[in-house]
């Protein structure tokens, strides 16, 4: 039977510990596309939260009821239905943002954290467990791409919520104002990764238990 | 002539100019996991390209014929279960191609057999079809598409496969061993296949 779990080992574990993206490679995939600005890592990590703890806490309560064979499609449906919900709402109240993240949030449904904690959690523990065990996952995630996104947008783009932190270099009416330079290199893709590797480097450096060996 | 000619240029494009893992971050989380040699690699490479292949023009027509505002089968609107079809789709063909391949092919099972169930979650089969979706490609276009992605995406994992075979000679610090390290490389070959940006 299924170990006994505190509340709040479920929802704190996940995100310095165990961290799904650092540590168990989830749900990388459609993190690093969204994270140019701080806003868009935003929105994409409240949905991932939104469907992983739902999802979870569906899956969980009808654990008992999915005959093992079929049990993926089950998962991928329940999880696909919350994707379209959170899509659907995007879509509805903020139009803009939807069409910028584009693909990614449909991406959602093959993010290999719902997936696992699908498969591996919530398959085994009880609905409330499952729930917040979600939340935990999911702030986890959200942790990584807040910060990847919060770097790429300082530095790229001198703003912080599109909010002018780092003035810009700028000729207004023959005057230079600002002093920010841009670092154009920031917004592309490659970035991402670095600033990933070298954020799971200081994780590591901190909690040494988690260096790999070889 | 030209038609030909851009469907070649649409085939380069898909798979380096948008590379579905460097540029992308598609199927990311199988392309970290599975890449320590170069054999399962490219065994897993092949496979993609082949489920890339089948899926996109599939979903091409269901969504051509069915989901689409006034399409020819339903009239109605039902491009919100778009994402649920293509999921369906995918998992479905999947399962149909271990199969097919159990039956009529079992050395090809054998090699390609275990990576089949992984690529039912992988992102870049599913991202390939949003992709089709929202670029309103037509049914060739999805075929090259889709083949070109799934080309794309089985270099891009050789490669890295290639590089991480040497790696462990290296000597790394310790807290960047391991995932950190393939970042980072992952990182640098992104940065070179942007030099494919402008073709």
């Amino acid at each position: 039977m299924a170990k006994k779990y505190t509340p709040k080992e479920l929802v704190l574990n996940p995100i310095f510990n165990n961290n799904p993206i650092a540590l168990q490679i989830l749900g990388i995939c459609s993190a690093l596309a969204v994270t140019t600005r701080l806003e868009k890592s935003l929105v994409m990590s409240l949905a991932v939260i939104f469907v992983i703890a739902f999802s979870s806490a569906a899956v969980a309560s009808i654990r008992n009821r999915i005959p093992s064979s079929i049990r993926i499609i089950v998962q991928m449906t329940i999880i696909a239905s919350l994707v379209i919900l959170v899509d659907q709402f995007l879509k509805a109240f903020s139009y803009g943002l939807s069409k910028e993240l584009s693909v990614f949030v449909g991406l959602i449904i093959t993010n290999c954290i719902v997936m696992g904690r699908a498969e591996g959690f919530a398959m085994q523990n009880t609905v409330r467990d499952s729930f917040l065990d979600g939340i935990g996952n999911g702030l986890g995630y959200s942790l990584i791409l807040l910060v990847v996104g919060f770097i790429r947008e300082l530095f790229g783009n001198g703003t912080v919520f599109n909010v002018t932190v780092l003035p810009k270099i700028q000729m207004v009416d023959g005057v230079q104002t600002g002093w920010y330079e841009p670092n154009g290199l920031m917004l592309l893709s490659p970035v991402a990764f670095f600033i990933i590797g070298f954020f799971i480097w200081a994780l590591r450096t901190w909690k040494t238990e988690q260096i790999e060996e070889a | 002539m030209d038609a030909i000619l851009d469907l070649i240029r649409l085939f380069l494009r898909s798979a380096f100019v948008e590379n579905l893992a460097l540029v992308y971050f598609l199927g990311m989380c199988t392309f970290l996991a599975v890449s320590k040699n170069v054999k399962t690699a490219l065994g897993l490479g092949v496979a993609v390209v082949v489920v890339q292949g089948i899926t996109i023009p599939v979903n091409y027509l269901i969504y051509d014929f069915i989901l689409k505002e006034g399409a020819y089968l339903f009239p109605a609107n039902l491009e919100f279960l778009s994402l649920i079809c293509f999921i369906g789709v995918i998992a479905a063909i999947v399962q149909i191609l271990e199969m097919v391949l159990d039956k009529y092919f079992p050395a090809l099972f054998n090699t390609l057999g275990i990576f089949l169930p992984l690529i039912t979650v992988n992102c870049a089969i599913l991202g390939g079809s949003l992709f089709m979706q929202q670029n309103e490609y037509n049914f060739t276009e999805s075929c090259v598409y889709g083949v070109g992605s799934g080309f794309g995406w089985a270099v891009a994992i050789a490669a890295l496969a290639g590089i991480r075979e040497k790696i462990t000679y290296s000597d790394i610090p310790k807290g960047l061993r391991g995932l950190g390290m393939v970042f980072v490389v992952v990182g640098l070959m992104a940065l070179g296949f942007l030099a494919f940006t402008g073709i």
